[in-house]
């Protein structure tokens, strides 16, 4: 018999998770603008991997061919903006580890994604509301990037926003026609808008660390996102016929490093090959 | 041997785009700079789209073509700033590609709105009717979009404005 969801993630999970890069012992806290700096680049970099990796998973099995091929496209541009701050992540940290490296080669523990991106596809509406979700935090933290202090992380996000531009654009224009379809459609994308909300308040909760690049000029402060994102999404909900849920519950923990069940099946599938033949080219 | 800039831009001006063979790689105005450092030839790259999967390919070819020519000290740089934009694509190069079936891109990248309401005015490459429709925001790559003429019925690629 499969094990039960609950037998899977332990109530001793994080407590694991914590302690586990220290192999055993509790890893020390290290708090400098460098490291603030990594773990910042990261939390981007994860969150553009992870959520290109669930939307790739959809190639060769969407409804129509040529949703099929903008999902992969979409992927692209997400895989592509990874390469980017991951690379710039593993040259901050210093220690010799590229993108590749970061992306194939860390444990569930040290990703930084939202647990949003980590979520599993659903059906097509289900994805395409992770999407619009994701989307519509992801254009005002780009804007916002392009500010920043720093000028290489200004430059990926000047690159990344034009494509977002496209992503939003077509996950608002979709999450409309589906809401507003037929009876079946616009039942699924209500489900999926009720099964994904407790996801996205993690994209607002800020930590010490964000505090301190937010405090540099960095990165925006997590908070200052909501306001860009409610406009968008309760616009897009209206038009859409979709009632917004009224809980403010948020699951947490993603940005940390404490993730869902999901995650680990989806490094497994994600990370095989260079964890079978480490450094294997082609 | 150090050849002249010119030369290294003429050369260069020889490479097919490698999804794209009707036109050059410094007709989609991806190569940004050539410069001599001393005796190493440094060229600046900048990506169209960040995953486009024909960056390393370009990168190689733009390698073995100025090896070919006997440059030995070759740099390859990639720049983000400014973001590449179609607006940098040539008139001659916007014909190149109407003419292989791909829509060009339609007005300056600076000034879309990207909102809904301001689709562009697509004409169709292969009759040149204007009653045209997006099938998808994507085609065949990331820079470009799926079109459908409504007068000849053929679908068609559109180079998205970017």
């Amino acid at each position: 018999m499969a094990p039960a969801m609950s037998d899977i993630m332990t109530p001793d999970a994080a407590e694991l998770a914590r302690v586990a890069p220290g192999r055993g012992k509790a890893a020390a806290e290290v708090v400098s603008p460098g490291h603030d700096l990594f773990v910042g680049l990261t939390r981007l970099g994860d969150n553009t991997l992870i959520l290109g990796h669930r939307v790739s998973e959809w190639c060769g099995h969407s409804p129509i061919l040529e949703e099929d091929i903008a999902l992969a496209n979409m992927a692209l541009d997400l895989i592509g903006q990874t390469q980017l701050w991951l690379g710039l992540a593993g040259q901050v940290e210093g220690a010799g580890r590229d993108a590749d490296a970061l992306a194939f080669r860390r444990d569930a523990w040290d990703f930084r994604n939202l647990l949003l991106v980590e979520r599993p596809n659903g059906d097509f509406g289900h994805t395409l509301m992770r999407q619009f979700l994701f989307d519509a935090w992801h254009q005002p933290m780009l804007a916002a990037l392009q500010d920043s202090s720093d000028a290489r992380i200004a430059e990926i996000a000047a690159k990344a926003a034009k494509e977002v531009a496209y992503h939003v654009e077509r996950s608002a224009d979709l999450v409309i026609r589906l809401g507003d379809g037929t009876e079946e459609s616009h039942r699924r994308m209500q489900a999926a808008l009720e099964a994904l909300w407790p996801y996205t308040g993690e994209m607002f909760l800020g930590d010490p660390t964000d505090a301190r690049l937010a405090e540099a000029g960095v990165m925006p402060a997590p908070e200052a996102l909501r306001a860009p994102w409610e406009a968008t999404v309760t616009a897009v909900l209206a038009e859409a016929t979709l009632v917004r849920p009224a809980s403010a519950f948020a699951h947490k923990g993603g940005k940390q490093g404490r993730h869902t069940e999901h995650m680990g099946h989806l490094l497994t599938s994600m990370q095989w090959l260079q964890r079978s033949y480490p450094g294997a080219k082609w | 041997m150090k050849p002249a800039l010119d030369q290294v831009w003429a050369w260069l001006g020889e490479v097919p785009d490698p999804e794209i063979p009707v036109i050059s790689l410094t007709d989609l105005g991806i190569i940004r700079d050539i410069v001599w450092e001393g005796e190493t030839l440094v060229v600046a790259v900048t990506p169209t789209y960040s995953g486009c999967p024909a960056t390393s390919v370009i990168n190689l070819e733009i390698e073995a073509k100025l090896r070919s020519k006997g440059v030995e000290n070759l740099r390859l740089e990639r720049r983000l700033t400014p973001p590449w934009t179609t607006d940098w694509i040539t008139p001659s190069a916007r014909e190149a590609l109407s003419a292989y079936g791909i829509a060009p891109p339609v007005g300056l990248a600076a000034r879309v709105n990207r909102l809904a309401g301001s689709a562009p005015e697509v004409a169709c490459p292969r009759c040149g009717a204007v009653d045209t429709e997006r099938v998808s925001q994507f085609g065949s790559t990331p820079c470009k979009a799926a079109y459908r003429c409504r007068a000849c019925l053929e679908p068609f690629d559109y180079f998205k404005c970017h």
